[in-house]
C-alpha cells in the first residue's frame, strides 16, 4: 500500500474530487503559488495541474473567501476553500455561521450549500495563540455544519472526498503537525462516510473518545498501558458531527470507563458534550466517573516549554485512566 | 523640507540596529531549535519603520504587524527584553508568551502588535478615539502590509477614522507581496494610497526605501492629525529582500527584482548622504556598526543566560487578577 502523509492524502482526494467533478474548485491563501515550496503539502502542484481557473489565490480576505463558497456552492459548484490558519475561522465566521449554516434552513430547504472549507489547526510549531487555537467546538455548536477532524492519512483522504461529495456545508480541520508523517492509503478508490467513528485500538478496561493529532498521542498511552496489563479502548471520533453516540456509548456500556481527549481547551470543550451524552444514556454503566484530558484554559504560548505544558501527551492521558481505573 | 542632523543621525541609528538584530536573528534560526516558531523579518524595508517613529513624539502610539522589528526599535523597545522574548525566555518584554510575531511593548507607547493581518487597524482607531476623547495632542500610526488592505478591517477602519476624524495615520508598508502574492495579483489599484479617496482622507505615496521622505510625510501627517483634521493614508513603496519568512525559497520572486531591490537598500542610501553632507565619517559609521552589533551580542547573551519561564507561570495574565 502507498504510504503518505496527511498533507499528501489530502491532496489525492482533492485532485481524485477536481477529476472526477468538474464543479469541483478551490481557493485559498497561498493555495496555488505558495511561500512554501513542499510537495507533502496538501495543495502543493494543483494550480500546475488544474490550471488557475480551478485553483484560485485569493487575497488575504477571508470573509470574501467564506463568501465565495457559500455564493458559488448554491450557484451550482462544490467549492473547496482553505483558511490558513485556525484563528482565522473567526474573520470567515460570518460566512460560515450566519451563512453557510443557517441559509437552507431559512429558505424551507430549498437551497443546498454542498461546501467545504479546509482549515489548518494545532500547537506544537511555536507561533503562538494567533496561528494556534483549536476552535472545533465552536464550530460543532452551530447547526448546519458539519464537522470532520480526522487523525490518519487514509482517514483524511476517504473523509475528504466524502466531505466534497456531500451536500452540506462541512469544515474540514486538518492538523498541521500530521501533514508529515506517513501512513497506509489505499490505492483503490475509497470513500469514508461522515458520521462514522472508529475504534481505532480495541481494549476492556476504559475507553477514550479523542480525535485528531490526540489519536497518535491515545494510541501511544494504550500501549505502554498494555504493558501493565490495562487495555485501553481508543475510539477516534473523525467528525464531531454528526457525531457517531452508537459507537461511543456501545464501547463505554463494554468498558464502564470514560476518558475523553483533545487539544483544545477545557471549558467549553467538545469532551463536554461526549462525557454529556454518556451520562444521560449510558450512566447505569459508569463503574467511575469520567476524566477529560485536555488543553488547559489558556492560550498556547510560545515560550517551547509552555507550549509543549500546553499539548496533552501520554503521561497526562495515562494519569486520568490511573485514576478511575 | 529640511530635516534636522540629529533626526538624521537617530533614523541612521534606528535602521542600522533592525538590521544587525535581524541579521543576528536571521543566523539564529538556522540553528535548530534555538528559536522557536516563524522567523519574519524586514531586510530592505527599514526606512519605513525608523522614519515613521523618528517624526513621532515619544507619547504617541504606534500599532504594528507581523514584521514588527524595525517598528518596535525605532520606537524605542529594548533589544534585550526583544531578544529574550524572541527566544521564548521568562525575561521577554512579554515573558515568552508571545515570540516573535505578537510583540507588545506598553512602555514605549506600541501596546500591541498582531499577527492577524489587518487586526491592527480598527485597534489604531480606537486608540486614536481614546486620544481624542481626553483631548490630548498624541496621535496613533497603525503599520500594516499592502495585503492586510484586502482584509474588511482596513475598510471599515478607514472609513470610521475618517467619519469621526480621528487622530490617525495608516501606514501601508507595501513591500509589493503579500505571501508569495504579488502585488498586482491580490488588488488592481495601482497604489494603496488611492484607496483614501474613497473614505475621504489625504493619501500619499513615498519612497519607502528613503527614510527622510518617510519621516517627511508623516510629520505632515501627524500635524494633520494632531491639529483636528482626522486621518491620513500613506503608502510606502518598498520591498521584501528576504522571503516572507525564513522558510519560504523566495521561488516566485524573481531574481533581478531581489538585486535590484538591494541595489536601493535605505542604509547605505541615507550613509551616502551624511557623508557627503559631512556629517558622517566612514570611520564614524564604522564604528556605529560595531557598537549595534555589540548592542545585539549583548542581547543575545542575555536572551540565552535568561531562565525559562516555570510551567505555572503559563497561567498567568489571562486575566487581571487583582480586580
Ligand atoms: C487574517 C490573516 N490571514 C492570513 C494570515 C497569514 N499571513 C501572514 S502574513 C500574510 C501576508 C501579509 O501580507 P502583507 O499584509 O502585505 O504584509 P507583509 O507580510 O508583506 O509584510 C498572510 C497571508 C494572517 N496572519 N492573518
Amino acid at each position: 500500500m502507498q504510504q503518505l502523509g496527511m498533507g499528501q492524502a489530502v491532496q489525492q482526494a482533492l485532485r481524485e474530487e477536481m477529476n472526477r467533478d468538474p464543479n469541483v474548485f478551490l481557493a485559498g491563501e497561498g493555495i496555488g503559488v505558495s511561500i512554501h515550496f513542499n510537495p507533502y503539502l496538501p495543495t502543493h502542484g494543483l494550480l500546475d495541474e488544474f490550471g488557475p481557473d480551478r485553483v484560485k489565490d485569493t487575497p488575504v480576505s477571508e470573509q470574501a473567501i467564506a463568501g465565495l463558497a457559500v455564493g458559488a456552492s448554491v450557484a451550482g459548484l462544490r467549492p473547496v476553500v482553505e483558511i490558513m490558519f485556525n484563528p482565522f475561522f473567526t474573520l470567515a465566521s460570518d460566512m460560515i455561521v450566519n451563512h453557510a449554516a443557517k441559509l437552507r434552513y431559512l429558505s424551507g430547504g430549498k437551497s443546498t450549500f454542498p461546501m467545504v472549507v479546509r482549515i489548518k489547526t494545532g500547537a506544537g510549531f511555536g507561533a503562538g495563540c494567533q496561528h494556534s487555537h483549536n476552535l472545533e467546538a465552536w464550530v460543532a455548536h452551530c447547526p448546519g455544519l458539519k464537522v470532520v477532524m480526522p487523525s490518519t492519512p487514509a482517514d483524511a483522504k476517504g473523509l475528504l472526498k466524502s466531505a466534497i461529495r456531500d451536500d452540506n456545508p462541512v469544515v474540514f480541520i486538518e492538523d498541521m503537525m500530521l501533514y508529515f508523517a506517513p501512513g497506509p492509503v489505499p490505492e483503490e478508490e475509497f470513500l469514508i462516510p461522515l458520521g462514522k467513528a472508529d475504534v481505532k485500538r480495541e481494549g476492556e478496561h476504559v475507553t477514550v473518545v479523542t480525535w485528531s493529532k490526540m489519536v497518535g498521542v491515545a494510541l501511544k498511552a494504550a500501549a505502554q498501558l498494555e504493558e501493565e496489563g490495562i487495555h485501553v479502548e481508543v475510539v477516534d471520533l473523525r467528525t464531531l458531527v454528526p457525531l457517531d453516540k452508537e459507537t461511543i456509548l456501545a464501547s463505554v456500556r463494554r468498558t464502564g470507563r470514560l476518558v475523553v481527549l483533545h487539544e483544545a481547551t477545557r471549558t467549553g470543550g467538545f469532551a463536554g458534550e461526549v462525557c454529556a451524552v454518556v451520562t444521560e444514556e449510558a450512566f447505569s454503566t459508569l463503574k467511575a466517573p469520567f476524566r477529560r484530558v485536555t488543553g488547559p484554559d489558556i492560550p498556547v504560548p510560545v515560550s517551547p516549554p509552555l507550549e509543549r505544558f500546553y499539548i496533552p501527551d501520554e503521561e497526562k492521558l495515562k494519569a486520568a485512566i490511573r485514576e478511575i481505573l | 523640507m529640511q530635516v534636522p542632523v540629529e533626526k538624521k543621525l537617530e533614523m541612521l541609528r534606528s535602521m542600522m540596529l533592525t538590521r544587525a538584530f535581524e541579521d543576528t536573528l536571521q543566523e539564529l534560526c538556522q540553528i535548530q531549535g534555538k528559536i522557536p516558531g516563524m522567523m519574519i523579518l524586514c531586510t530592505g524595508q527599514e526606512a519605513v519603520g525608523s522614519g515613521v517613529c523618528a517624526a513621532l513624539e515619544p507619547n504617541d502610539f504606534i500599532i504594528s504587524n507581523h514584521r514588527s522589528h524595525s517598528h518596535l526599535l525605532a520606537k524605542g523597545a529594548d533589544p534585550k527584553a526583544l531578544m529574550a522574548e524572541i527566544f521564548g525566555k521568562r525575561t521577554g518584554c512579554n515573558k515568552g508568551k508571545s515570540g516573535t510575531l505578537h510583540l507588545s511593548v506598553p512602555e514605549v507607547n506600541a501596546p500591541c502588535t498582531t499577527t492577524v493581518v489587518g487586526g491592527g487597524l480598527p485597534i489604531s482607531v480606537g486608540v486614536a478615539f481614546a486620544q481624542k476623547y481626553r483631548k490630548e495632542k498624541r496621535v496613533t500610526v497603525c503599520l500594516f502590509g499592502d495585503g492586510a488592505a484586502d482584509e474588511g478591517s482596513f475598510h471599515e477602519a478607514l472609513n470610521l477614522a475618517s467619519l469621526w476624524q480621528l487622530p490617525v495615520v495608516f501606514v501601508c508598508e507595501n513591500n509589493l507581496y503579500a505571501g508569495a502574492q504579488r502585488y498586482e495579483e491580490h488588488t488592481r489599484v495601482k497604489s494603496i494610497a488611492e484607496r483614501a479617496a474613497g473614505y475621504p482622507m489625504p493619501g500619499a505615496v513615498v519612497d519607502g526605501n528613503d527614510a527622510l521622505k518617510v519621516y517627511a510625510a508623516t510629520l505632515q501627517a501627524r500635524d494633520h492629525a494632531a491639529g483636528g483634521r482626522g486621518p491620513t493614508l500613506i503608502e510606502c513603496k518598498t520591498y521584501r529582500c528576504r522571503g516572507h519568512g525564513e522558510t519560504d525559497p523566495q521561488h516566485y520572486q524573481p531574481k533581478e527584482e531581489i538585486a535590484l531591490w538591494k541595489e536601493r537598500c535605505p542604509i547605505p542610501r541615507l550613509q551616502t548622504e551624511l557623508l557627503s553632507d559631512g556629517i558622517l565619517s566612514s570611520e564614524e559609521i564604522h564604528r556605529m556598526e560595531e557598537a549595534m552589533r555589540e548592542a545585539v551580542q549583548e542581547a543575545v547573551r542575555f536572551a540565552e543566560e535568561s531562565p525559562w519561564p516555570a510551567i505555572e507561570e503559563a497561567f498567568d495574565d489571562v486575566y487581571v487578577t487583582n480586580s
